[in-house]
């Protein structure tokens, strides 16, 4: 017994007390921004893995872009990836982010259907499924509920079964292997229910984009309710992403 | 010579490779692994000439540090003795040439799919009606978990044989997490395609898989990366050892409810993949291994960074694993539960950790060193109760190890002088392998060349399709509510296997 409270003693204060201000240490890459210095935007684009970047104005799409940043060491002074981890939104095209934008990401409040602050904002139960996701994504949403985040204080967590949640959270592009169980736990959601995708692989497919062994109709069919970006995303960006939706201001 | 022997990463002309005979090429690599201990097969692959497959089989030395290959020609309608029956390590690579070709095997104990492949024969045959193994009877029942589990965890479905609580046979079903990221590698042509490709193969292996990628890019192109490069991959691999060891501590204690436990090894795991965050900008390390150069070399204030975490996380590790190792009611859940004996961990060519528990001496950073270690002389650690416990302690060991490594190193930075890329082309008619220690285990990719350079096959192997057959097998008898500690104890990778 006094050992478990030594123990306790040397842990210290470990929780991140403000989760909306908290510093991420070192060279985080989140969000971009691009200057308005004039490239060749054939060679740029043609850098990109996953075709994540767009000409006429230069854009990049977060959907899309795998945070590799081979963009921003062949090209710094145009693009430069801030440590804005804040980038989750609630409508697709609020990913692209263009040249010379250096505001925040934010999601638009007109879309956030009603129900889910009346019945979401107190609590909200999550059901993982993670369809060929390569468990980064996975890792980062366990370490979003472990003591130095601690999203449960918000009233929001995991749960193990869909009977008992609220919505569903997707990880991976979605294999063809996958695209039944996945829709199976979606239908044993009792309704309202919200969508959140996390990370580039299950928002656009990422790296996977064509490879004929995804089934990515669920994801094209169902209204999303929270796009979280990131390779993984970080558990910054998926807290903030939820508290947003959810109307969360502390 | 019937077979050619190379080293870790020793690129060779295809064609110096022996074409055998079918039947001398399977009393060859039969008789090679027969009463060797010391040899395992790390790779048996098929890829497609014309219209005919080319078989090729990579057995490791471990004491003469040597992988010993040969190959065989045969037609995708060939009828075959299979290397199963006489050596039950084939298994699931055999399964997986009937899978992609359509080879039939003879005597193989059960010619089942091993991961629905989008590029398999047999269409008709569907992750919906996978073959299960069963029993008739009144008094036993069958229990099924997945593909979705109770937590925030990749799929795959596992089926217990069950009487009453205690389980007399699991089998595990895989092939849910299937992306095609073999194809995709010879699909994708950029470097940083392949790159991010390999960054990808398992989340929790970043360093692993890419650095296995790395080498072996390097190894086709005729790439020498400076030391520093290669100073920071070993490096690297040490870190993730860490990291996800202590992760998995904690999801042990979770498993039999010690809070404690749980809480104090998810935190401490925090730091360590932080500093990642703080080298190169992602807590998983991606975007750090690049083929040929390293875009964030170490530093010396790195270094200081580095030895500042792990001075405060040494005493609250070695402080919390002493506590777990008197408590009864964890050492209740840990000791001689998933016990596996050094013969069967032999027999189904387990490699990494999960072989090690019983002393089965499998380690590439011994036997086939790269990178850092050959200065080093490692040695594995090893257990002899073949448990969870075991895998508790190596845990414990390997990370007290990799700290002292690291420590080690920390003392001798090398200068690091080129940044930038060079360009990496891939040379005509190449076969190399590239074997690198994960966490997990041994990790192997091989890949082959055409006339032109261009890949023609690219294979991944990673740890856990040997190790789930172990996980399947360390469970019987046990009773099935430990089945969650014993899985967590391995910690096998769906997608790894899938790919």
């Amino acid at each position: 017994m006094l050992k478990t409270l030594q123990i306790l003693y040397h842990q210290g204060k470990q929780y991140i007390p403000d989760l909306r201000k908290a510093k991420v240490p070192g060279i985080f890459r989140g969000r971009p921004e691009i200057s308005s210095e004039k490239v060749d935007e054939k060679t740029l684009a043609d850098i990109c893995p996953t075709n994540a970047i767009l000409g006429n104005p230069v854009r990049i799409d977060l959907g899309k872009c795998t945070f590799c940043a081979e963009c921003s060491r062949l090209y710094p002074g145009k693009i430069h990836f801030t440590t804005d981890y804040r980038m989750a939104v609630n409508e697709r095209e609020r990913l692209i982010i263009s040249e010379g934008v250096l505001t925040p990401i934010t999601l638009n409040p007109g879309l956030i259907r009603n129900e889910i602050h009346r019945l979401f904002h107190g609590s909200l139960k999550l059901r993982q499924v993670s369809a060929a996701g390569d468990n980064s994504c996975e890792l980062e949403l366990n370490a979003a509920g472990n003591v130095n985040f601690d999203i449960g204080r918000y009233g929001i967590e995991f749960v193990a079964s869909p009977r008992h949640a609220d919505g569903i959270v997707i990880t991976g592009p979605v294999s063809k292997n996958m695209a039944e169980p996945l829709q199976i736990t979606y239908d044993a959601i009792p309704s309202p229910k919200i969508i959140i995708l996390v990370g580039t692989d299950a928002i656009s497919g990422g790296i996977f984009d064509s490879s004929p062994a995804l089934d990515r109709r669920f994801i094209e069919e169902n209204h999303i309710d929270l796009y979280v970006p990131g390779n993984p995303a970080h558990p910054l960006t998926f807290i903030n992403g939820i508290m947003d939706l959810l109307g969360i201001n502390t | 010579m019937s077979f050619i022997t190379i080293k870790n990463h020793q690129p060779v002309p295809v064609n110096t490779i022996p074409e055998l005979e079918y039947d001398i090429f399977y009393n060859l690599n039969i008789s090679l692994l027969a009463e060797h201990p010391e040899r395992h097969c790390v790779l048996y692959f098929g890829y497609r000439v014309l219209d005919v497959i080319r078989l090729m089989c990579c057995v490791a030395d471990d004491i003469q540090h040597n992988i010993l290959i040969s190959s065989s020609i045969v037609r995708s309608d060939s009828k075959l003795n299979s290397f199963s029956a006489k050596n039950l390590s084939f298994e699931r690579f055999e399964r997986e040439i009937h899978e992609n070709f359509g080879i039939d095997y003879i005597d193989h104990p059960w010619l089942k799919p091993v991961r629905y492949s989008e590029y398999r024969i047999d269409k008709s045959k569907t992750i919906h009606n996978y073959p299960f193994f069963s029993i008739e009877s009144e008094e036993l029942h069958e229990v099924g978990v997945g593909p979705v589990h109770a937590g925030i965890i990749e799929p795959g479905h596992f089926r217990f044989i069950c009487n009453g609580e205690q389980i007399l046979h699991l089998e595990i079903q895989l092939g849910y997490q299937h992306r095609g990221l073999e194809q995709l590698l010879l699909d994708k042509t950029k470097l940083i395609q392949r790159t991010t490709l390999a960054e990808s193969i398992a989340g929790d292996s970043v360093i692993g898989h890419t650095t296995a990628f790395a080498y072996l890019l390097e190894s086709l192109s005729g790439t020498v990366p400076e030391s520093e490069v290669i100073y920071s991959r070993t490096l690297a691999q040490e870190l993730e050892r860490i990291a996800v060891h202590t992760g998995d501590l904690s999801g042990i204690c979770t498993d039999v409810a010690y809070q404690l436990g749980s809480s104090v090894f998810g935190r401490l795991r925090t730091p360590i993949i932080n500093f990642f965050q703080e080298w190169c900008g992602n807590r998983l390390a991606k975007g750090l291994i690049r083929t040929g150069y390293n875009p964030f070399p170490f530093s010396k204030a790195l270094s200081e960074r580095l030895t500042t975490i792990l001075d405060a996380f040494e005493p609250d590790f070695v402080e919390m694993n002493g506590e777990l190792s008197k408590l009864p009611s964890s050492l209740s859940r840990f000791e001689r539960t998933g016990t596996l004996k050094y013969d069967q961990l032999l027999s189904i060519g387990t490699v990494g950790m999960s072989a090690r528990m019983n002393a089965l001496n499998r380690d590439i950073r011994m036997s086939h060193p790269y990178g850092r270690y050959p200065e080093l002389n490692h040695e594995p650690i090893l257990k002899h109760h073949g448990d969870v416990y075991s895998k508790v302690q190596i845990r414990k060991q390997e990370v007290l190890q990799s700290i002292e490594y690291i420590r080690k190193w920390l003392n001798q930075i090398p200068e690091s002088t080129k940044t930038q890329p060079q360009p990496v082309t891939l040379k005509p008619d190449l076969f190399a392998i590239s074997l690198t220690e994960g966490w997990r285990g041994e990790i192997c990719h091989a890949a082959v060349t055409n006339n032109k350079g261009e890949l023609v096959i690219y294979k991944i192997k990673d740890p856990s399709f040997h190790n789930w057959l172990a996980l399947a097998l360390s469970v019987r008898n046990n009773e099935i509510s430990d089945f969650p500690v014993i899985n967590k104890s391995f910690d096998l990778s769906y997608c790894g296997h899938d790919l």
